[in-house]
Parts: structure tokens; C-alpha cells; sequence
């Protein structure tokens, strides 16, 4: 995990609060926020990538072997990607506790 | 030696613009600032000036595009007056806060309603609290030099704040006066090209105007108000400099025969000049009057102006605007006298709310406000401000 | 236009960006179909790109201090003026490189704002804009209501659709007032191009930004944006009901290049509105009879957005 920004005093801060390191969002782990996780079945997957590019929340990346990886650091659990499967082979199952 | 010429005073702010070498210009024309805008147009349009003219669809979009063309790294330059500058209110709280070192010009005119094209400060007073360096001018010189005196000081690493430079609506902006004008290459001494140090760039990406969470919200606020605070020291000595190399000589507190005076007058903008003349007038009738003026309004100018007051036993302070339900008169006045609060010896201070909406301040209507102040401090007692030549039936 | 276009070359499913211009960890609603549009037109834009955004949803949920979700360069100003900041660092790129103060490089000029950013508060500074013709790409995500706000109506509102301002009640069906035709207006300045898209015909849309980002001059975007939870509708159906907005024409896909209307996608067997319309807890009240009346509207909306590609085909032909 990246360095978190303390938020410091005003003196150390950059002019107009600039934010100068791009994308450290990736630094909040949005995938506390998920009650179900999507699980893909690579029997069923045919590589066709619709996980990864209907994911609002990028977390769908392409791997050199034509299957996608699932990052659970950003996954909300909207269940999209299971539900534009094509193939059926994404399931949506509860988080356990 | 750089020419004198006779020229209408918006025209010189223009020239001013043009010779800082400014790159964009964003503005809605707005009377009395349209001379202004105008010439920029012009010289835009004769190649004289190298800047992309943006002819805006309103003030609230000149100060818009201001802000995204500085935060891009543009040298930037607009005008306004009276309703625009109300308009653009929202974003005026922006550009400092973004740290986008614009120049505007304000030709101060009376808001409405009701609606008023004429004189007064009711524009800007109203927007005191934005986080803007103010300057007023009190003639065609001191607008063509304190624009390019705003370039240097907004742009300077140290301040990296937006300016308004302040000139009275068409008493000052439309009147033709005897200018040195300086040429660009003689502004090159003095102004350096603009360096960001933050920009819109694709090569180094950056995220300006995040959201403000309450954690960095106050430490927000707090580097505005000590970057505002601190520019005086980069406003006085960038005055300094310009009085070396060009010979003209500018302080935050000008005054005018305060050296033994009892009672002095307050002013600011180009009424001054009649305020002189009243003072002169008085002295000559033996009255120890003198005149004080700000030039610099924001940063409030603290130390000089304890420093001008100094035994001075009465202040007749003079308002161009009302602040409405204050029971103190203006805004200036109720600036000054919290500035004196708990300084021994403070002087006795009177506020005139005068010039209204273009309503002439003459010789006479000084002569009425040290006069009035004079009696009431003689006997201590009387109103706290009044309305100077306010008819009541 | 068409010579801005020559060497355009489409997205497949197949040749689709792997760049990412907005990172992981924004903080946008379980199933948003906004920061899926926007995703889906940024990778169409790649990096070398300068937004503008306005207010709203995407601005709050990419940009609470000190995380940003932006990989490229990013300013948020205000609500109605993304459209005026995006002119002001186009007019300054210009100046600087006509200047030489920085390479001669052309860069993207995006302003993104939401449909109460666009068609409301904002139609001023973007009909500005657009008429003044700053080379720039204005994004409009169309969630039809303000959402960051909490699901208040806007001009963009759906007829019908409920939200915090436009309830339904004994007197009223809920928005009783139709969405405001955007596009029509941005078409109207007869700037070089407009397009409509939906994030569920995702090279369309991808194929659509990056011809808005090509072509010079203004070019205006308007992208259905759905929004699970102030339409409340299932979060896995963003995606879905972007796709049946477009199959019963409530929102139809097509071009105006240069002022030519072209269609992205003829529906020649559209499904009923309605079954659009029960999908979202928005349009739940409705009675039989206020769905007739959405339907014969949308048909008729569709059948004027035909004629005018007919049209617009036929002076083609005269032309050649």
C-alpha cells in the first residue's frame, strides 16, 4: 500500500491544496464497502473482457493468459460484470463475516 | 526616458496590460469599464498585443476562463465593474484560493439597486473578504503603473494571489490625463515572464481544487490568509523597486500635510485629489488638517496606518459605500476605528458615508466633514457616521 | 470535420485502451453507470488530456483532499462554469504555444459536468463556449436528476420520474415537465460535432469520445449516465438499462457532424417503454395510462431524430 498523505499542518501543505501525486485514490480500499464478491468460473470464461470494461470501478484487469484478474482492493460488489457475462460465469457469493 | 502623453485613462490600464505582455484576456464589457476591454480588443486585433481575447458571455464566465487560463500558466488580465464584479463573486473567492495570480482592473461603480452606472465603492467593499490584494489608484499614473505593479507582486513565488487595481468610474477612467507610459521592453526589467509553479500540464499531472474535507478545510483557509497577510512585504518592496527604476514613489499609507495635524481626513481613489486641495484650502485658514489615504486596502496596511495616526487627536473617515445595518456608516471606517481599539491615545473617529452613486464630493463637502468633526470631538459627542448631503424631505 | 477524420481509427472490442486516466479507489456508488461513462470516454481520450470538471458527483467522488482519483491533469472550479475554465486553459495553451512558452503539442481540453452542470446552471458558460468555438470536448453525464445532492429534479428529468422535488402526490405524477433536448441545443451552435451514447454500446461511445477529442473546434458529448441510487434501481443493472434505454428509443443513439444527423443505431424492433420504465423505482407510481403517454412521446421524438438523418441523407446525396 502507498504512502497515506497525513494530512499535515497549512504550512506543509502544497499552494491551493494541490494534489500532485496522481491517482492515489488507489491508497482508499474501496472493497470494504462489498457484502458479495464476484467469483469467475474459467471453465465457462471466454476471455471476451466484458467484466473489465463494463467494471464502474476498474477492478477487472487483463492478464497475458486472456483471462482477467479481480482486484478484491477496489471490487464494490455491484454485480455488474455477473450480470453482463455472457457466459454465465461470473457469480455474485455473500462475503463471509 | 519613457514618453509622456496625453490619454484617456481605461485606454492607459489597457496599455499597461499590453506592455506586461499579458496572454490571455477574458472580459464582458460593463460600463464604465468598457473603454477598458475595448482597447484590449484593439490592440489585440492590430497584433499589437500577442493574447488569445476571450469575449465572454458574462462576468461570472470572464472570471471563470480567468481562472483556467492562469492555473494553464497564462499571464492574465481582466476588468470589471459595479454588477460584473458582483457577478463573478462566487469565483473571486476561487482564484486565490487556487492561487491564480490574475490581474483585474475594477472601475469602481455604485451597485444597484437602484441601478447607478456612477461612482462610488459599493463593488468593491463588497467584496473586501475575497482574498484578493486591492490597490486604488488616484490617477491615470498610478493605474498604468500599479498594473504592472500587480503583475509583479501576484505573480512573485512568495504571494501567488490574485489583484484588483482600483480606479473610480468615469471620474477617473474616462478622463484624459498626461501618462508616462512605459514601454515593453522597460517592463522587462521590472516584470520577469510568468513561472508557474503549479500548472495544467499532461506531462506532470496535478489535481487543483480538490475537495475540502473539515480535516484541511481551516489550513486552507489559513494559507490564504497568511499568504494574503504576508504579500505586503513583496507589495511595498515591489513598490520600491519600481520607484528605482522608474522614479515614481508608492507606500500603502499616503499622506498629505499630516505633520502636525490634529484632525486628518481619510480617503481613498481618486477623490483624493480633491481632498488635497480642501486640505490646502483649510490649512491656508489655519485649520491643522491633513489627509491620509490608503493605497493598499487588502492587505489591510495595520502598522503604517497606526504608524500615520500617530498623535493625531480627531479622524474624519470618509465612505464611499454603506454596509448596511452596521450602525457604524462604512465599511472603511469600521475597519479603522477596530484598528485603533486599545491603542492609548487613540484619536476621536468620525465616519461620512459621501459620493454615492456618483453624487459630487467637492471641496466643500471636506470642508463639512472636518468641520462636523471638529465640533463633535470638541464637545465628545456626536453621531457615530452620518450621510453627507442626504436630503430629508 | 471529415478531414479531421480521415485517419480515424475505430476501438473493437479487440483494440480497446488498457490506459486508465481515473484510478482505482474513487469513491462513486456500488454499480454507478457515471464513472462508468466517464472511464469508458477517458481511456477513448488517453493522457494527453486536461479536464475541467464542474461540480457534482464525479468531481465529489475522484477528488476529497489529499486523494485524487485523477492520473491526469485536473481542476475543479465551480458548478456552472466547467465550460468557461475549460475555455480560459484552452485560450492560454494557445497563447503560450503561438508564444513558445510551451511545445506545439495538442492536447484534449475536456469539460465534464453532469446534466444539472449542463442543461441548468451551466447552459450559459456552455452555450459561450460552444458559440465562441474553443477547441475543447464537453462531456456531459446525463444521471437526469441531481443526484449529488440527493435526487433533486433538473431539466433533464425524465416525465414522470420521482425524485426529492418532483414527488408524486395526490396532485402530481411526479415530473410533470419533459427532459430538456440538450443535444439539440449543443447541435444548435452548429459547432463540427455532438453525439449521443450509452455506456451499454461501449465502442460506440469509446468510438465517439475519441472523435470529439480529434476533430477541431467544440464538440459536445451527451452520454446516459444511470444512476442506481437515485433511480433505484438494482445495482448490477446499470449496464442493462443503458442498453434497454437505447432498444426502446428513450434514448437514441446518433451523430450530427457538421449538422448532419446520423444514426448510431436504427431500432427497428424497439421493446415497449414500459418495460424499460419498471425496471426503476423512479417510474414506479406510474398508471397504464401516463406509460401510454411516455410511449407515444418517445415514438414520436424517435420518428422526428429519423426524419432528420433522412434529411440530412438526401442532402448528401444532392450534394454529390
Amino acid at each position: 500500500m502507498a504512502k497515506v498523505d497525513a494530512i499535515t499542518g497549512w504550512r506543509n501543505l502544497e499552494l491551493g491544496i494541490t494534489i500532485t501525486e496522481p491517482g492515489n485514490s488507489r491508497q482508499l480500499r474501496t472493497g470494504d464497502w462489498r457484502s458479495q464478491r464476484p467469483v469467475t468460473d474459467r471453465d465457462k470464461c471466454i476471455k471476451c473482457g466484458m467484466c473489465w470494461i463494463y467494471c464502474p470501478d476498474i477492478v477487472y484487469s487483463p492478464l497475458r493468459s486472456g483471462y482477467f484478474n479481480w482486484d478484491e482492493n477496489y471490487c464494490k460488489g455491484c454485480g455488474i460484470c455477473a450480470h453482463e457475462c455472457p457466459k454465465d460465469a461470473i457469480t455474485m457469493v455473500m462475503e463471509e463475516d | 526616458m519613457p514618453k509622456r502623453v496625453g490619454i484617456e485613462v481605461s485606454l492607459a490600464a489597457s496599455e499597461a496590460a499590453c506592455v506586461a505582455d499579458t496572454d490571455v484576456v477574458a472580459a464582458y464589457p460593463i460600463t464604465p469599464q468598457t473603454h477598458i476591454v475595448e482597447h484590449l480588443a484593439e490592440l489585440v486585433a492590430d497584433g499589437k498585443l500577442d493574447a488569445e481575447f476571450v469575449p465572454v458571455e458574462s462576468e461570472h464566465s470572464a472570471m471563470s476562463v480567468c481562472v483556467g487560463s492562469s492555473a494553464a500558466g497564462a499571464r492574465t488580465f481582466t476588468a470589471t465593474s459595479a454588477q460584473g464584479l458582483a457577478l463573478m463573486h462566487e469565483i473571486l473567492f476561487i482564484a486565490p484560493a487556487l492561487r491564480t495570480p490574475i490581474v483585474m482592473a475594477v472601475t469602481n461603480r455604485a451597485l444597484s439597486g437602484p441601478i447607478s452606472i456612477w461612482n462610488d465603492h459599493s463593488d468593491i467593499m463588497a467584496e473586501r473578504d475575497v482574498g484578493w490584494i486591492q490597490t486604488f489608484a488616484e490617477n491615470g499614473q498610478e493605474v498604468f503603473d500599479l498594473i504592472i505593479h500587480a503583475f509583479r507582486v501576484a505573480e512573485d513565488p512568495q504571494v501567488m494571489l490574485p489583484i484588483m487595481v482600483n480606479l473610480d468610474g468615469f471620474t477617473l477612467s474616462h478622463v484624459i490625463e498626461p501618462i508616462e507610459m512605459l514601454s515593453a521592453s522597460e517592463v522587462r526589467k521590472y516584470l520577469k515572464p510568468y513561472k508557474p509553479r503549479i500548472v495544467l500540464d499532461p506531462k506532470n499531472p496535478v489535481t487543483m481544487g480538490p475537495v475540502g474535507m473539515p480535516e484541511v478545510y481551516t489550513e486552507a483557509k489559513q494559507q490564504i490568509e497568511a499568504a494574503l497577510t504576508d504579500s505586503k512585504k513583496v507589495v511595498v518592496k515591489a513598490w520600491e523597486e519600481f520607484a528605482k527604476l522608474y522614479g515614481r514613489r508608492y507606500k500603502p499609507v499616503e499622506t498629505y500635510r499630516t505633520k502636525g495635524a490634529k484632525i486628518v481626513l481619510m480617503t481613498m481613489g481618486s477623490v483624493s485629489e480633491t481632498a488635497m486641495t480642501a486640505v490646502d484650502k483649510m490649512r491656508d485658514e489655519g485649520v491643522p488638517v491633513g489627509l491620509l489615504r490608503f493605497r493598499l486596502w487588502r492587505p489591510f496596511p495595520l502598522e503604517e496606518f497606526k504608524r500615520a495616526v500617530k498623535g493625531v487627536k480627531v479622524l474624519a473617515v470618509m465612505d464611499r459605500a454603506i454596509s448596511y445595518g452596521s450602525r457604524q456608516g462604512g465599511p472603511v471606517f469600521t475597519e479603522v476605528r477596530s484598528a485603533l481599539y486599545g491603542t492609548p491615545k487613540a484619536p476621536q473617529i468620525f465616519g461620512f458615508v459621501a459620493g454615492l452613486g456618483g453624487r459630487d464630493i467637492t471641496v466643500g463637502t471636506y470642508e463639512e466633514m472636518v468641520d462636523k468633526a471638529m465640533r463633535y470631538a470638541k464637545k465628545k459627542k456626536g453621531p457615530t457616521y452620518e450621510l453627507i448631503g442626504v436630503r430629508e424631505r | 470535420m471529415e478531414a479531421a477524420l480521415k485517419n480515424f481509427k475505430k476501438f473493437t472490442p479487440k483494440s480497446l485502451p488498457k490506459v486508465e486516466p481515473l484510478a482505482q479507489g474513487h469513491r462513486a456508488c456500488q454499480g454507478c453507470g457515471e464513472v462508468l461513462a466517464l472511464r469508458m470516454a477517458l481511456k477513448a481520450m488517453g493522457t494527453n488530456l486536461i479536464v475541467a470538471s464542474a461540480t457534482g458527483c464525479m468531481e465529489i467522488i475522484t477528488s476529497p483532499y489529499p486523494q485524487t482519483a485523477w492520473n491526469v491533469p485536473w481542476i475543479h472550479v465551480a458548478f456552472e462554469n466547467a465550460a468557461a475554465v475549460a475555455s480560459g486553459v484552452e485560450a492560454a495553451r494557445k497563447a503560450l504555444m503561438r508564444k513558445g512558452r510551451i511545445p506545439k503539442q495538442r492536447t484534449t481540453i475536456l469539460a465534464v459536468a453532469g446534466d444539472g452542470g449542463t442543461a441548468d446552471i451551466g447552459l450559459q458558460a456552455l452555450s459561450g463556449a460552444l458559440e465562441r468555438g474553443h477547441d475543447f470536448v464537453y462531456l456531459c453525464l446525463d444521471n437526469e436528476a441531481y443526484m449529488n445532492t440527493g435526487v433533486q429534479r433538473s431539466s433533464s428529468t425524465p416525465y414522470g420520474a420521482m425524485t426529492t422535488t418532483s414527488p408524486p402526490g395526490k396532485l402530481s405524477i411526479g415530473q410533470n415537465t419533459w427532459k430538456k433536448n440538450m443535444p439539440a441545443i449543443a447541435a444548435a451552435h452548429a459547432i463540427p460535432y455532438v453525439a449521443t451514447a450509452s455506456p451499454a454500446y461501449y465502442t460506440d461511445l469509446m468510438n465517439k469520445a475519441k472523435k470529439a477529442a480529434m476533430i477541431k473546434g467544440p464538440a459536445y458529448l451527451h452520454v446516459y449516465s444511470p444512476c442506481p441510487t437515485g433511480w433505484r434501481l438494482a445495482p448490477e443493472l446499470a449496464v442493462e438499462i443503458s442498453r434497454l434505454a437505447v432498444q426502446t428509443k428513450v434514448f437514441p443513439l446518433y451523430e450530427v457532424i457538421d449538422g448532419r444527423y446520423v444514426m448510431s443505431r436504427k431500432i427497428k424492433k424497439p421493446k415497449p417503454v414500459e418495460q424499460y420504465l419498471k425496471l426503476q423505482g423512479r417510474f414506479r407510481h406510474l398508471d397504464k395510462k401516463t406509460i401510454q403517454v411516455i410511449q407515444d412521446r418517445v415514438d414520436r421524438e424517435y420518428e422526428t431524430l429519423v426524419q432528420k438523418a433522412a434529411m440530412s441523407e438526401t442532402e448528401d446525396e444532392l450534394t454529390e
